[in-house]
This record gives structure tokens, sequence and C-alpha cells, in this order.
């Protein structure tokens, strides 16, 4: 399954080293070694989660490089990249450095490092982003926290757009938000939570939009969770403003309504953007149905199980997601009749890498030999004390999905097989 | 004996109700009409507790209750400490400032210390909401929300029908309105959820900025007009309005909060005329209630700090009813 060059079929992949040779029907070469795919598994290009929480350097009770590349390639995924808001912040060639040394040391899947807009994401102002992107940063944001200011955003905007790399935007209006821990709605007014307002997100995303608009730079929209805001988007690309967009499973498989039952106040239900209602995860499946969403990313954010175990207003944001995506993507959105296979790969493999410039998203010959074969009737069940994260903080403990992954190929070596699946290396 | 998730029974094959279905009293949204009733019926018996000149029963000795207040609270804790000792309960209180907590220790470790000397009831206060939620899923003490965050003092509403109740005779059919900071309250939660179980008419009034969202959909009517709320009603419950508000720039001034909301002579005319004004307390004169009001013929303040013992003493009794730890082999 290869989208980027219109190629679907039974097809041999010839990969030479680290590359892709050929594709094509009863391929032969010299001395190759034949890897049998046994029928009904999907060999894609490699999946690309470009939003993911390493927290290395400085919380690595929650995950390390290690543990997260472990953790993406067990989910599928043969590259990440990993947001700034680690202790210190990834405001400088050296944290950039750190992060590509560990990443090299641990192998399995490609890291690449996302530096921050401002300098310690303090918004005040702007971090050496020439210095970040030659270090090996493929774009900028302060995640976690949205760029503070307009006029900041304005800046990082025509700033970025000297280097060909996108301004990832965290949209959340601070003052809206407050100190809000969950969607605002009915659902936290009856378990007595502070809201936050889906046009919090809206509003900065709006701004965000027309800055673009003004300055030719290019916003990415990260982890989208209210109607409002794809409707900002969608607007922006009629327009044709440079702004591409993400949401994350959760928020097109999950509501608000899991904050109150089967477990009341599960700290595991509590994500930054929050979980919404019905018509906000109807929006994001409509999104990524008719086009506007560019992007399935996981905004894996592992927190330790002590800091999660605590009163619902006092844990962290954040759920991890690299282990769980393909599932929740092939279960809800493909075996529905949502989306095909190829639109998912469009979402998780070939705009990644179009939104980051970097390589991959197809199985082009010369491409990196960087694979996703899917299982997409491999019956998975979730269980969060089998994840290969260090965190175990997800929602999905015990939910049951048809779909998953056979094999993650990086660099023509497989780092992640099932045998569950038939794949045998 | 877990008779947590139990399933109503058919109304006419039911025996007469002489327990809680619940091990927990975590909020007023897990009780039934029916054990409300019980829990107002029980309490009827307690206060008459309350009027003997030894005022106490055997019913919870050799029962250990925890009051585990990690908020300050004078009126509550108290009642609680009253309402068990009436019952012949040990108790003792763990406040914030004696406890670990300032060292830095998390609700479930306290919660797991305090389980380990086998209470057979925590009752909690907590700023944060599910605070007693987390703690029923780590203790087999039975917990009681003295209050958890925004959520819900179901104790309060509680006592309050009990009140309602006794100078009404009954809450079906009563129009009640509540006036006051509904978006933080958990009195406002618990009561709301109560007296719509009851069949009472329940209007809430509060300025724009402080109601929250979802009201309609518990069948109550909202409104920013309080004359619209009192016109009417039988009865009148005052929510307390924080000083926090007016710094959150909910509104601009306490004094134009009394001007347009606070209950005045006036606003309370257009009531019934034997309608009765409520206030879970603590108050602020001249803030949301005039003192004339306050402490005028038709308050009943002071009447619900009294029953809030009888009603707690209901509470416990019930709740320890279906546990059956008092055999030593």
């Amino acid at each position: 399954m290869d989208p980027a060059n219109r190629r679907d079929g039974v097809l041999d992949v010839l990969i030479d080293g680290d590359r892709i040779a050929d594709v094509g029907k009863n391929l032969t070469a010299d001395g190759a070694e034949i890897v049998n795919v046994p029928a009904g598994l999907i060999i894609c290009p490699g999946f690309i989660d470009m939003h993911v929480h390493l927290r290395e350097p400085g919380q690595e009770h929650k995950e390390t490089v290690a543990t997260g590349v472990a953790s993406a390639v067990a989910g599928g995924f043969t590259a990440v990249a990993c947001m700034p808001n680690t202790k210190p912040v990834n405001d400088n060639a050296g944290v950039t450095q750190l992060i590509l040394q560990k990443a090299r040391e641990a192998g399995l899947a490609r890291v690449y490092p996302i530096g921050a807009v401002s300098r310690g994401q303090k918004g005040e102002e702007l971090a050496d982003i020439a210095e970040l992107k030659a270090a090996g940063c493929v774009a900028v944001t302060d995640d976690g926290l949205p760029v503070a200011t307009a006029i900041l955003a304005r800046r990082a905007l025509e700033y970025t757009s000297m280097f060909d790399m996108p301004m990832i935007e965290h949209c959340e209006d601070q003052s809206l938000k407050g100190d809000g821990v969950a969607h605002e709605g009915p659902v936290a007014a009856s378990l007595g939570l502070r809201g936050i307002p889906g046009v919090a997100e809206a509003i900065t995303a709006g701004r965000d939009i027309l800055l673009a608009e003004m300055t030719g730079g290019h916003v990415h929209i990260a982890h989208m969770s209210a109607w409002t805001t794809i409707e900002a988007v969608r607007q922006g690309k009629s327009r044709g403003v440079k702004v591409t967009c993400e949401v994350c499973p959760h928020h097109f498989s999950l509501t608000d309504d899991l904050l109150a039952a089967p477990i009341a106040y599960d700290t595991n239900t509590k994500m930054n953007p929050p979980l919404r209602e019905a018509r906000d995860r109807d929006a994001m499946i409509a999104g990524i149905v008719d086009g506007t969403v560019d992007v399935i990313s996981t905004d894996h954010a592992p927190h330790h199980y002590d800091e999660k175990n605590v009163e619902f207003d006092r844990a962290p944001f954040g759920i991890v997601g690299l282990e769980t995506a393909i599932s929740i993507t092939l279960d809800k959105l493909v075996h529905t009749g949502l989306i095909g296979v190829p639109r998912m790969v469009e979402l998780m493999s070939v705009n990644p890498a179009k939104i980051l410039r970097v390589p991959g998203g197809t199985l082009s010959a010369g491409a990196p030999a960087d694979i996703t074969i899917l299982a997409p009737d491999l019956p998975v069940t979730v269980d969060k004390t089998k994840l290969v994260s260090k965190s175990k903080n997800t929602p999905y403990h015990g939910w049951s999905f048809k779909g998953g992954v056979a094999a993650t190929i990086v660099g023509g070596k497989v780092v992640y097989s099932n045998p569950a699946t038939g794949f045998l290396q | 004996m877990d008779v947590t998730h139990t399933a109503a029974l058919p109304h006419e094959a039911a025996p007469p109700l002489t327990a809680l279905r619940h091990k927990h009293l975590l909020g007023i949204a897990d009780l039934s009409a029916e054990e409300i009733v019980l829990v107002l019926d029980t309490a009827e018996a307690m206060k008459e507790v309350g009027q003997r000149t030894i005022k106490k029963v055997p019913t919870l000795r050799g029962r250990t209750v925890i009051n585990l207040f990690f908020e300050p609270s004078t009126r509550t804790r108290t009642s609680f400490e009253i309402a068990e000792k009436r019952l012949s309960a040990d108790t003792l209180n763990v406040a914030i400032a004696s406890s670990s907590v300032v060292k830095g220790e998390t609700l479930v470790d306290t919660a797991m210390n305090l389980e380990a000397m086998s209470p057979s009831m925590i009752v909690l206060r907590h700023a944060s909401s599910g605070a007693c939620h987390l703690l029923s899923r780590i203790c087999k003490a039975a917990i009681v929300n003295a209050g958890d965050g925004m959520h819900e003092h179901p104790t309060q509403a509680l006592l309050d029908a009990f009140t309602i109740r006794e100078r009404k005779g009954r809450l079906k059919g009563l129009k009640v309105a509540i006036v006051g900071d509904l978006l933080h309250s958990r009195v406002l939660r618990s009561n709301v959820l109560l007296l719509t179980k009851l069949g009472a008419e329940v209007w809430v009034c509060a300025p724009a900025t402080l109601i929250p969202p979802g009201l309609p959909q518990m069948g109550v009517r909202v409104t920013t007009k309080v004359e619209h709320a009192v016109e009417g009603a039988d009865v009148i419950m005052m929510l307390r309005m924080q000083l926090e508000r007016m710094q959150g720039g909910y509104f601009p001034s306490l004094r134009e909060y009394f001007t347009t909301f606070g209950m005045t002579e006036a606003r309370v005319k257009l009531a019934r005329p034997d309608a009765i004004i409520m206030h879970p307390g603590p108050i602020n004169r001249g803030v949301e209630i005039a003192s004339e009001v306050a402490d005028g013929s038709a308050s009943v303040i002071l009447d619900q700090v009294a029953n809030g013992v009888a009603v707690r003493m209901a509470v416990l009794y019930l709740l320890a009813g279906g546990t059956d730890d008092e055999t030593v082999a």
C-alpha cells in the first residue's frame, strides 16, 4: 500500500541495505533473503508519529528516548517527532544533540527533535531557531503551552519561513483555560470539575491561521479537539493558507462521558486538550473523512503511576498513545468504512513526512526502507501492564480492537514483529 | 455484603427499604428517591434521641469513625462528630494541619495508612472533586462524603430536605428557589439532584458568569432574575458568595451583587407568605442575604444546623447497618 505512488497490489518489495531498491511483481536479486509476508497483512511506508513526548532529558522516570522508541516500534511507528518541553527545554543545539545521541544509541525508530519557539518556552523571545534547525530540529513549538502572544507567533511564523519548517501550535487561550481540568460541558459540571471550553482552542487556532495567512508561514495545528477548531482550519485551507493539522485517536474515539463512567474521575481520562462532547468527536471524524485533517498523531504523554494516582484535579494531563494508535484507527475508522487503508497511510505516514520535510511516507526506490506492516484483522486487547512504554497511563486498558501491527522495519531491519500475525522474521 | 450495584427491585415486589443499597455515601447522584426518604425517616428517630436528656444510643459502639478533613470546617465537622458520639462510635479527627500531608504524603497514602488501622468509616472533606471516589476504590471502610470540591455535599442536601419536610410536610410540588454561586457550589449540585428526585420544582438563579452548563438537563429552571426565582416560592435557599469570586472577575463588586441578587425583605415578599429562608452557612451578611432576612421569623438557618446532627446520625447508622464486624471469634 503506497499511496504516494498510487500503488496498491500484491507486490514484492526489494530492500537493498537500508533503502528500498524496487517494488514490483516477481522481483529477484542475487543472494536476496526472502521474507514471506502472510496474506492479509499490508505493507505500508513507515508510520511517523509527529507528536510524542519522550521526556528525556529531565523526566526519565516517565519515559526515556530508549523506552519511547521501543514503544514506538511496538506500536508500528518507524519514526517519531519529539516535543521540546523537556527539562531543560529543547531550545538549544545542546539539548537537540543529546536527544539525537540517545536516539542513535537506542536505534529502533528514527527520532526527529522539535525545538522550542521561545527560549525556555517562556513566550518572551524567540529561541535560536537557526541553531536548532542546524542541529537537527524539524519544526518548532512551545507545545504544552501555546505561543504566548500574537506578536511572538507572528515573528515565529515569519522567522521559520526562512528555514522551510512549520511552527506547530498547541492552541489554548490561557485565560479561557484558567485552572480548568476537563472539557467545559454538562459532564464536567456534574462531576464538579473546572471546565476548559472548546473555543479556548479555536481562538488560538484562529489567531495563528490569520497570522500564517499574513506572513506566509506554515502553521500546523496540533491535537485538535473542538469542532470550532476544525471549522477554523477548514476556512483557512479554503483560502489557501499554509495550515495543516492533526487529530489524536482519543479525540476521534472517546468523549468526556468516560470521565464519569465506568471509573468516575479516572485520571487516565485527563489529557490536554480534554476529551470533549459527541459533537466535537464527530467533527474530528468528519474532518478525517473529508480531508481537512492531515495527520493522526498520538500526543504520547507518559506519566508515572504515582503522578496519576492522585485526585483528578491534581493529576498531570496526558496519556500514552504510541501502542494503541494503529489499533484504534483500524477499528474505529477503517473497519467502520469511514476511511480506507490508503487514507490511513496518508494520515499516519505520507502527510507527517511532508509536513516535517523528512524522508519517508513512500515506498519509492531509493527511499529509506522504513516499513510498517499492518495486521488489519488481528484481534487486540489492550493490557496496560504489557505496554512497552515506561508509563502505563492509558484509558484503553481492557479495550478490544480489530487490527494491529505485524512488523516494523526501520532502515531495512526488522525492529519489531508480532508472531501472532504469522509474520516471521 | 456487597450491595453497591444492586439494581432496584420492582416496586410492587419490594419490601420496605431498611438499608441503603450502597456501601458508601459518595453523592446524592447514587441514591434513589426511596433511599433518600429512608434517610429522612431514620433522621426523625435520630432527632428524638437528640432531645433526650441522655443523648446517646449504643448503635455504633466499637466502631471507629475517622473524620478526615482537608478543608477547614467548623459546622460540618462538629456536626459529624456529635452525630458519631451520640451513636457511641469511637471517633477521631484528622485535620490537614496535623496530618502527614504537610510532609508531602499523597491522599492515597494517607488513606491507606488510616485504612491499615481498620476504621469502619471515613468521613472525608476534600478540596478536590472526586476525592471520595478515589478513597472508595482503595479503602474497605465506608466513605462518607462531607464535601468534595465543587462536586457534592450529600449530607447538606439531606439535612436541607429534612428541614423542608419538617416545615412543609412534603417536598413534592414545592417551589424551591436557590440563589447564589451555582458554578462552584457542591451544595447546589447535591440539592438539585435531591430535590428533583423528590419532585420539587427547582429554580436556580445566579449572575450569568456563575451558571454551569447542563442545569436545564437536570430538570431545573434557570434564571438570572432573582425576582423570577423567588416569586411564589415555598423555599428560598441562599448559597454563600465568596469574596474570591469577585476577585476572579465573575462580578464587579459585592455591593453590586447584593443589590442585584441579595435576599432582601422586599424580595422575600415576592415569595409565598409562609416561605422559609435557608442557607448552608456560613452566611455573609449584606452580601447574599440581609441580616433582617437571615435573622427573621421565616429563617430556618439554625434549624438546618440542628437537623444536620440527626441526618448525619441517620446516614452513619444506615451505612453501618450492612456491615458485620461485631462478632469477635
